[in-house]
């Protein structure tokens, strides 16, 4: 566990680096997250699968996968790993400050 | 007088129905629709490629696996309306029902993966999760005596998620036994962050692709199949070449289910209360096997531990009274670890598949492998079809979890075998 601070607030991360929180988490930090992760702009595009992330685990507990998010999000696979090269699931979990999505069983 | 329809007569609708057929007032109506008159053995699928199960033994009849209480139609069902309490056939009368029980399964869809569907599918590309391609494949394997096998889980959620795995055990140990195997390279690409879903048993099952010498690559999601240059190309633009590529193609549920408004996700897994077994879309619509969207395997082991659930719960809603929520998300499964070894592993919704015995602290060794749990895995196959399938229950072995056995880690399990009982720790 460790703790970062984003736009003055204090918050919890876990060993990868996911919020142990998702209530902490405010837009504005987005940005910063994202910067770490060597995304150094967001644009619609990102904003439009960040928020999708964030509504999808708001509503069923879990982050999407990328082929949910390839099929529900308006966002086609290709065009998702060009907005987040080292893989949208993870990295798009990470910037909306939601768990780790996990592998089906 | 009561209709009960039972959709799907595979593992899951077979069980479900003969449970129903003993538990309902002789005045129901049990129906059981499939589209076609063959039941296939599912696990049978492993062992084919290696010439080690015989295609034609691994199917029979799907009617005769049916009390005489059911009636079976072969038909295919069009689409389900739950509003209308009917259900819709291709070329025949729909059917009103009182109560529908979803068992339609889940079916591998080629199509998803661009490229797959090529030149070299069923020659140089396969899946051994059918049964036209475990024959294919087998007869690929006998010919083969050096170059690069790779085996890839294109996507999760599929069947029996152990499998792949088996398999890459199985390909090493029929590549030593033909004493070729320094001239295979084997390698496992998978989306997962490791060689499986969970902690404890991804570590085992990583350490044990190691020590056979199978290559592991992690976190590979396949965008396509290039067949000019046989290799597989990730989204993020990382290649694995392959001379024989066993692909596992994502997995979705029955086509009816995508037709059916309201019924089913985007995959065609219908959303099911994880305890009750009763689907979200309508309380008289229940659902069981890998037709639900609930966090567990999509196995054989865990249909017939939701049997029971599935079938009380049919019954209090006949009665009108409240569901029972008691279904765990209990799974149970051999794995085939090659020269007539397999490991066992048993979990649930909370408990990860960890070391210890089952089903009590005296029995089958869990996640090692031993030749005990081979010959189980063997033996299933009579289980399958004389106790599994006629819904009864198998002794010893309840619907939920046991908990005697395992391992925890805050609390460890003392191994209770005849040699160590002598032993203080």
């Amino acid at each position: 566990m460790t703790t970062a601070s984003y736009v003055g607030i204090e918050v919890e991360l876990n060993d990868e680096g996911f919020f142990t929180d998702p209530s902490a988490w405010r837009e504005e930090m987005a940005p910063m997250i994202a910067k770490e992760m060597g995304i150094d702009e967001l644009t619609d595009e990102h904003w439009r699968v960040i928020r999708f992330v964030r509504d999808r685990y708001l509503q069923t507990g879990g982050g999407p996968s990328v082929r949910v998010l390839g099929k529900t999000s308006g966002v086609e696979v290709k065009d998702l790993y060009r907005l987040f090269p080292k893989g949208p699931a993870k990295q798009a979990a990470k910037i909306a400050g939601i768990p780790k999505p996990v592998g089906c069983i | 007088m009561s209709t009960v329809i039972v959709i799907g007569a595979g593992t899951a609708g077979t069980l479900v129905a003969n449970r129903l057929a003993k538990q309902l007032s002789p005045n129901d109506t049990i129906i059981a629709i499939d589209q076609d008159n063959s039941h296939l053995y599912q696990p049978g699928l492993l062992f084919v490629p290696f010439g080690k199960a015989k295609p034609s033994k691994l199917t029979r009849p799907r009617a005769a696996q049916l009390s005489r209480r059911v009636t079976y139609i072969q038909a295919s069902v069009e689409s389900i309306d739950t509003k209308a309490n009917t259900v819709f056939l291709k070329d025949r009368s729909p059917i009103p029902y009182d109560v529908a029980v979803i068992a339609s399964g889940s079916r591998v869809v080629t199509e998803e993966t661009e490229g797959l569907i090529g030149e070299g599918w069923l020659k140089d590309a396969f899946t051994f999760y059918t049964l036209e391609g475990a024959t294919a494949l087998r007869d690929r394997l006998a010919n083969f005596t050096s170059g690069r096998i790779v085996v890839n889980v294109v996507d999760m959620p599929i069947k029996c998620p152990v499998a792949p795995l088996e398999f890459c055990f199985l390909v090493d140990a029929f590549f030593s036994d033909r004493s070729t195997r320094d001239k295979v390279k084997i390698t496992y690409v998978t989306p997962l962050d490791g060689a499986f879903t969970k902690p404890v048993c991804s570590s085992i099952l990583g350490s044990m692709l190691n020590d056979r010498n199978v290559e592991l690559i992690t976190e590979f999601n396949t965008g396509s199949v290039d067949y000019a240059s046989n290799t597989l190309v990730s989204y993020d633009g990382r290649t694995v070449p392959f001379d024989i590529a066993v692909l596992i193609p994502p997995h979705a549920g029955a086509e009816f289910i995508f037709k059916s408004p309201g019924l089913g996700d985007e995959f065609g897994f219908i959303p099911t209360e994880p305890k009750s077994l009763v689907s979200k879309v309508a309380s008289n619509i229940f659902v069981i096997g890998d037709a639900t969207d609930i966090p567990a395997s999509k196995a054989g082991s865990v249909a017939h531990f939701e049997g029971e659930v599935v079938c009380n719960n049919v019954l209090h809603y006949l009665k009108s009274e409240p569901f029972e929520e008691t279904f765990d998300g209990h799974a149970n499964c051999f794995i085939e670890s090659g020269h007539k070894k397999a490991m066992l592993i048993d979990f649930n919704y909370e408990t990860e598949p960890l070391p210890g015995k089952f089903p009590l602290r005296i029995g089958a060794p869990l996640l090692k492998e031993s030749r005990i749990n081979h010959l189980g895995k063997l033996a299933f196959a009579w289980v399958y079809w004389h106790v599994l399938l006629k819904g009864r229950d198998i002794p010893l072995i309840g619907s939920q979890m046991p908990k005697s056995g395992k391992q925890f880690s805050t609390k460890p399990v003392r191994e209770v075998t005849p040699t160590q009982s002598q032993e203080s720790h």
